[in-house]
């Protein structure tokens, strides 16, 4: 399935950037980096059970929030780029 | 179920392979052009000089992603692996078979069929597909006699005839091969296989297909726990993966030689795209390469119906599941092994 994760960071603190860091890097090791604060991230369930659970465990509920929206397997339909940095297509010919 | 993973494809020399985080970071010039998960991955392959640092070596064998390298022609040089998954008893059954001449001819005589029941399929359609008269009456006749090569497989009790049925039906098929390309270009047409080096630019095509499905065909027998090595159509031999190539077998014509044949027919592919060195070796640039890795990575992509299982999947998986299927008629839950024909 395809997940779209966005978040809000408090970085007032340096605690909060810790946070902001962590988290970021966390969807990193799941998927791929669109936007500053916007991932991609094609995971089984199995895999988005795991994600999800470190990424609520490093959240401050208080102070961020994370949104998780859940594309399907039809999400190439439900995704349209436009401008720069196009993202890469996971599941397209993956060839460097 | 096994999931249908990605392929990375590193084409680039004096690119670098890095661990970043459970990622692969790939470095040119000193730069990340690409980030990929590795759970999205099954294998990468890399063609020519490509560097991998130890971590990501590390990782992939932990997390069951194959590395393979092989040199610029996609010839298979060295493979990083884990740990061999699946059971031990397994894997003493299938040396058990591959010891025993009738029990290993048994599997083989319907690798065997099959394979030649898709190259007469791949015949056959293209005969239909074939506008000019003379070109279709060949294909039908070389289809006709493939006919009487698949009643001798399926009769055969020996190995070593077997092995002959097989070469003398690839000649066939071989022969018939050039009737199938529709474009004018003298350089697509040829008479006969000839590989190491290939001499045309079709029998560069054919290699170069050949050593991609051959990773896969290898990596799906790891992947089942069985020993890729131990064949029972193709001898052991140092270095030889047999059992892989005992199941591509089955896969060559309906995967390989038909994508060769679509990506000239559709001019994806031109002559242009190929170099001949001085000692006659035909080699592929390096778009024409993309081309070729691009197609069949889409190819590998299309779904289609499993013929035995009856079950809608991926072709790139297909391969899986004939080594899941081999490894269930070695274990003694199916009767006889049922290969993949193409219909």
């Amino acid at each position: 399935m395809y997940v779209l994760v966005t978040y809000d960071v408090n970085t007032e603190t340096r605690e909060g950037r810790r946070r902001l860091r962590q988290i970021a890097k966390t969807c990193l090791d799941y998927g791929q980096r669109v936007q500053q604060s916007v991932f991609e991230l094609k995971v089984d369930p199995a895999q988005w059970a795991e994600c999800k659970a470190k990424l609520t465990g490093i959240m401050d509920t208080t102070k961020d929030s994370l949104r998780f929206y859940y594309l399907g397997a039809n999400w190439k339909r439900r995704v349209e780029h436009c401008g720069a940095n196009p993202s890469l297509d996971i599941d397209g010919p993956l060839i460097a | 179920m096994k999931q249908h993973l990605n392929t990375l494809f590193v084409t680039t020399e004096g690119t670098y392979l890095a661990k970043d985080g459970m990622a692969v970071a790939v470095r040119m010039e000193k730069k990340t052009r690409l980030r990929i998960p590795l759970h999205n991955l099954d294998g990468i392959v890399c063609f020519g000089r490509v560097g991998v640092s130890p971590s990501l070596m590390a990782i992939c064998g932990e997390s069951g992603v194959t590395i393979s390298m092989t040199d610029a022609h996609g010839r298979f040089r060295a493979a990083i692996i884990g740990y061999s998954p699946g059971n031990v008893l397994l894997r003493r059954t299938q040396y058990r078979v591959a010891d025993d001449p009738s029990k290993s001819c048994e599997i083989a005589r319907i690798m065997v069929a099959a394979k030649l029941a898709n190259c007469r399929a791949v015949l056959l359609r293209a005969a239909r597909d074939s506008r000019v008269e003379s070109r279709r009456s060949t294909l039908t006749t070389a289809a006709r006699r493939l006919v009487t090569n698949l009643e001798a497989a399926r009769a055969c009790d020996s190995l070593e005839r077997l092995r002959g049925i097989e070469g003398e039906g690839a000649s066939t098929y071989f022969e018939a091969f050039s009737a199938m390309v529709n474009v004018p270009e003298d350089a697509f047409q040829f008479t006969s296989r000839s590989r190491r080096p290939p001499l045309d630019p079709l029998n560069a095509l054919l290699s170069f297909l050949y050593a991609l499905l051959a990773h896969d065909a290898r990596s799906a027998c790891e992947a089942a726990g069985l020993d890729a090595a131990v064949g029972f159509l193709h001898r052991d031999r140092p270095g030889r993966p047999g059992l892989a190539l005992d199941l591509m077998e089955e896969f060559r014509p309906f995967l390989a030689d038909r994508l060769a044949l679509s990506l000239i027919n559709r001019r994806q592919i031109s002559a242009s795209g190929f170099t001949t060195s001085p000692t006659g070796a035909v080699n592929m640039n390096d778009a024409t390469r993309k081309t070729l890795l691009k197609a069949y990575q889409v190819r590998k992509q299309k779904t289609m119906l499993h013929p035995f299982l009856q079950e809608k999947t991926s072709v790139g998986i297909m391969i899986h599941l004939q080594a899941r299927l081999l490894a269930r008629h070695l274990r003694g839950d199916v009767d006889a092994y049922p290969a993949f024909v193409w219909r």
